[in-house]
């Protein structure tokens, strides 16, 4: 297990440096820098500013002096968010991204199970009809689509009681989070129900639950104690792989609902090619998702021996 | 010694026989919903291919007299000369429409010596009240020119100090065209001095979005971009992966390492975020429309999939007698490669691209969305989302009809890829999966 561990950690770390390298060579492979505007600048001010970010060194030992200062946890200053640091960036809007992120997927394991179980419970009637309508909507919907439209009509049901019931766009209280995050985990509540759907009918037609049923056990009970905790295993595996698709796939949302979360400054850095925010946010996500799959990974490993056999191999 | 076999048919080989006996009768794959899934790809296939030919409107051309405009059919237009600043001559009795046409509406009243300023307000016919408050004139006339539209139209002028209503009267605008836009638009070729009184505008069977261009005619250049990245890339891709994958899974040892842990890393790498990264990166030079960095972006992150597949079932059949034999039999790797291996991954690989075809749909259209995909003048129903998403609240339709056929694309798509993958796993019979 220990062995499995450390195996697992020197190769999130191999990644974090792959990704980190990845970003920087494809940044720089950009046309342009931060510096180029559309002002001219005259070349003393350029070179006083090129050597204040560094942009004077040669390519090499700007990467090492990176890996150096990312090593060391620092991701440097922005070019266009005047004296701010990429840290205090990170620190201050990823937790409005992680709350997104983490309502939604709270929202899609609730929804995807109850949804999925109610499926197959009713398999073949209206419900599952329902369900299975909703999950090809949901998939064959674009996020940014979704969000529009439930922004639409958030709007049309704030005019009709004339009153700003539920906020359109913003950030600040807890009103303003379901929504998004509902949209948000949209996809993935429909992904995960018709995963659950499938994993109950086969718990359904289980030699376990025909006994259990004989035994005389009332459906909440068996639904509860037997069917649930048996059914639910697939989806807890896809949570890992959820977790990534969720938190990348959070700044149309962020944009849509004007949320002040990461992935607005990473769509904006890289239209204004800021290096340095660049950099701090894709090494940032990247490591998060790297470790978030990391430890899913292990902890299966725990929960299920089997799955170190085969280990290194993900989805 | 022989043992007595009971044969249905002793002429037969009893393998044949239960060959004949075994497997029950199959439902069809060809469900309604596939059908009908088939027909929508033809559709949409015909659609933006040979749409444009049936519907030759430019799709970047923009009508500024026609902006936002519902469906509309081909009309005639008055067309209308920029006279400057109106100034009529004389008095009248009664309230006069001097004009009424899309570009202007001239209003000229009797001046009442006890009113010093007018106010006019322009509401529709169709409602009470007084509507937009649109000027303080302090002269019996005023020439409106603010975004008027073929519908009936009730202006009111009233004391503007006392709010007494003095005049009012409904107008319906005839449809109009400057001849500035007309000359604009290649209607009117030439300085000729006099002018053809009207010209016919086309028709907008799906109307024009926010900045006039026309619907229909978006759609189906969209269209085509978003099916051809849709197709392209995941045919570029999942080739790449195929032949990276067979290689590793032939090749094994090093080579098999190598390619197998720098598909790890890819996969571990965020996947929209370094999509727009490499988008970027890649770059587009002046005038091109930034396809070709889309597809090249999508070919260096979206390999390892395919490959790891390829690579299994590589592995699985190098196992196989019949590789054995042709490998024993001298033939060449490359041979035995697309000869014995090709032709049972291929239906694998199928079943990976129908897959990917709706996959690719979607990124395209998200980065587009976000302004990062296609840029204009080309379009693609992505982008055409993200300019809808502006007028959103007045004219959904301008995001709906894209989202519409971005849904129906990928859902279409999606039944095929769950068809075929049915039909591969019965022929397969679950072999390698």
């Amino acid at each position: 297990m220990l062995f499995y561990i450390a195996r697992r950690l020197l190769f999130a770390a191999f990644t974090i440096w792959f990704i980190a390298t990845a970003t920087f060579f494809a940044m720089h492979a950009v046309p342009g820098d931060p510096l180029t505007q559309e002002k001219a600048m005259s070349p003393a001010v350029r070179a006083q500013l090129e050597a204040r970010y560094g942009l004077d060194k040669p390519l090499d030992e700007q990467y090492l002096l990176f890996l150096g200062n990312m090593l060391r946890g620092d991701f440097g200053i922005s070019f266009t968010q005047e004296n701010r640091r990429v840290n205090d960036i990170i620190r201050e809007h990823f937790p409005i991204s992680a709350t997104l992120g983490l309502a939604a997927i709270l929202i899609a394991l609730v929804g995807g199970v109850a949804a999925g179980s109610v499926a197959a419970h009713f398999r073949n009637r209206w419900p599952d009809r329902a369900v299975i309508f909703a999950v090809i909507a949901a998939i064959s919907l674009p996020g940014f689509v979704i969000a529009a439209m439930a922004q639409l009509l958030i709007v049309r049901l704030n005019s009709a009681v004339d009153s700003t019931w539920l906020p359109v766009a913003g950030w600040g209280g807890v009103e303003h989070v379901w929504i998004p995050a509902l949209v948000l985990g949209l996809g993935t509540m429909a992904y995960l129900s018709r995963l659950m759907r499938a994993s109950m009918l086969e718990v359904l037609s289980s030699d376990y639950v025909l006994a259990a049923r004989s035994r005389g056990i009332g459906p909440w009970r068996l639904f509860w104690g037997h069917q649930l905790r048996n059914a639910i295993l697939p989806v807890v595996t896809e949570l890992g792989p959820s977790i990534a698709a969720i938190t990348t796939g959070g700044f149309v949302v962020e944009l849509i609902f004007a949320i002040p979360g990461l992935g607005r400054y990473f769509v904006q850095a890289v239209q204004q090619l800021d290096y340095t925010v660049i950099m701090g946010t894709t090494v940032f996500y990247g490591a998060f998702l790297v470790i978030v799959v990391m430890l899913v990974d292990i902890s299966y490993g725990i929960i299920d021996p089997r799955i170190r056999l085969t280990s290194g191999r993900r989805r | 010694m022989t043992i007595p076999v009971f044969r249905f048919a002793p002429w037969q080989p009893a393998e044949q026989q239960l060959d004949h006996i075994a497997p029950a009768p199959l439902p069809s794959p060809f469900t309604p919903s596939v059908v009908l899934a088939s027909v929508a790809v033809l559709l949409l296939l015909c659609f933006v291919s040979v749409g444009p030919l049936l519907w030759p409107q430019s799709h970047s051309t923009q009508w500024l007299s026609q902006v936002s405009l519902g469906p509309t059919t081909a009309r005639a237009a008055k067309v209308v000369r920029d006279e400057g600043l109106w100034r009529p001559h004389g008095d009248v009795r009664s309230l006069r429409v001097a004009d009424a046409n899309t570009e202007r509406v001239r209003l000229h009243w009797p001046a009442l010596p006890e009113v010093k300023r007018y106010q006019l307000y322009r509401g529709s016919g169709l409602d009470a009240g007084l509507g937009l408050p649109l000027a303080i004139s302090s002269t019996p006339y005023y020439e409106d020119r603010l975004q008027l539209r073929r519908a009936l139209y009730r202006y009111s002028i009233a004391d503007a100090d006392t709010g007494l209503l003095l005049f009012s009267v409904e107008v319906r605008p005839q449809q109009a065209i400057s001849e500035f836009e007309a000359r604009l638009q290649g209607l009117i070729v030439g300085h000729k001095t006099t002018l053809p009184s009207t010209i016919m505008l086309p028709a907008h069977p799906l109307g024009t979005d926010a900045l006039g261009r026309d619907i229909l005619a978006r759609l189906m250049a969209g269209g085509a971009t978003s099916l051809f990245v849709g197709v392209v890339a995941p045919l570029l891709f999942i080739s790449l992966g195929c032949i990276l994958g067979a290689i590793a899974g032939y090749a094994g040892g090093v080579v098999d390492q190598a390619i197998m842990r720098l598909a790890d890393f890819v996969v571990a790498l965020p996947f929209l975020l370094f999509m727009i990264l490499f988008r970027v990166a890649f770059g587009i030079g002046p005038g091109e429309n930034g396809i070709a960095p889309l597809i090249l972006a999508m070919l260096v992150l979206s390999w390892p999939s395919s490959a790891r597949l390829v690579r299994g079932q590589v592995l699985a059949l190098k196992g196989q007698p019949y590789v054995e034999s042709a490998l024993l039999s001298g033939l060449s790797t490359a041979a035995i490669l697309a000869r014995h291996i090709l032709p049972n991954v291929l239906p694998i690989i199928l079943v990976a691209f129908s897959f990917a075809i709706p996959q690719a749909i979607f990124t395209e259209a998200f980065l587009s969305f976000i302004g990062m995909g296609v840029s204009p003048p080309s379009t693609s129903w992505g982008a055409m989302c993200n300019d809808g998403i502006k007028t959103l609240l007045s004219h959904p339709r301008h995001m709906l009809l894209p989202a519409l056929f971005i849904s129906i694309s990928v859902l279409a798509f999606n039944i095929l890829g769950d068809a075929l993958r049915d039909i591969s796993d019965r022929r397969s019979g679950g072999v390698g999966r």
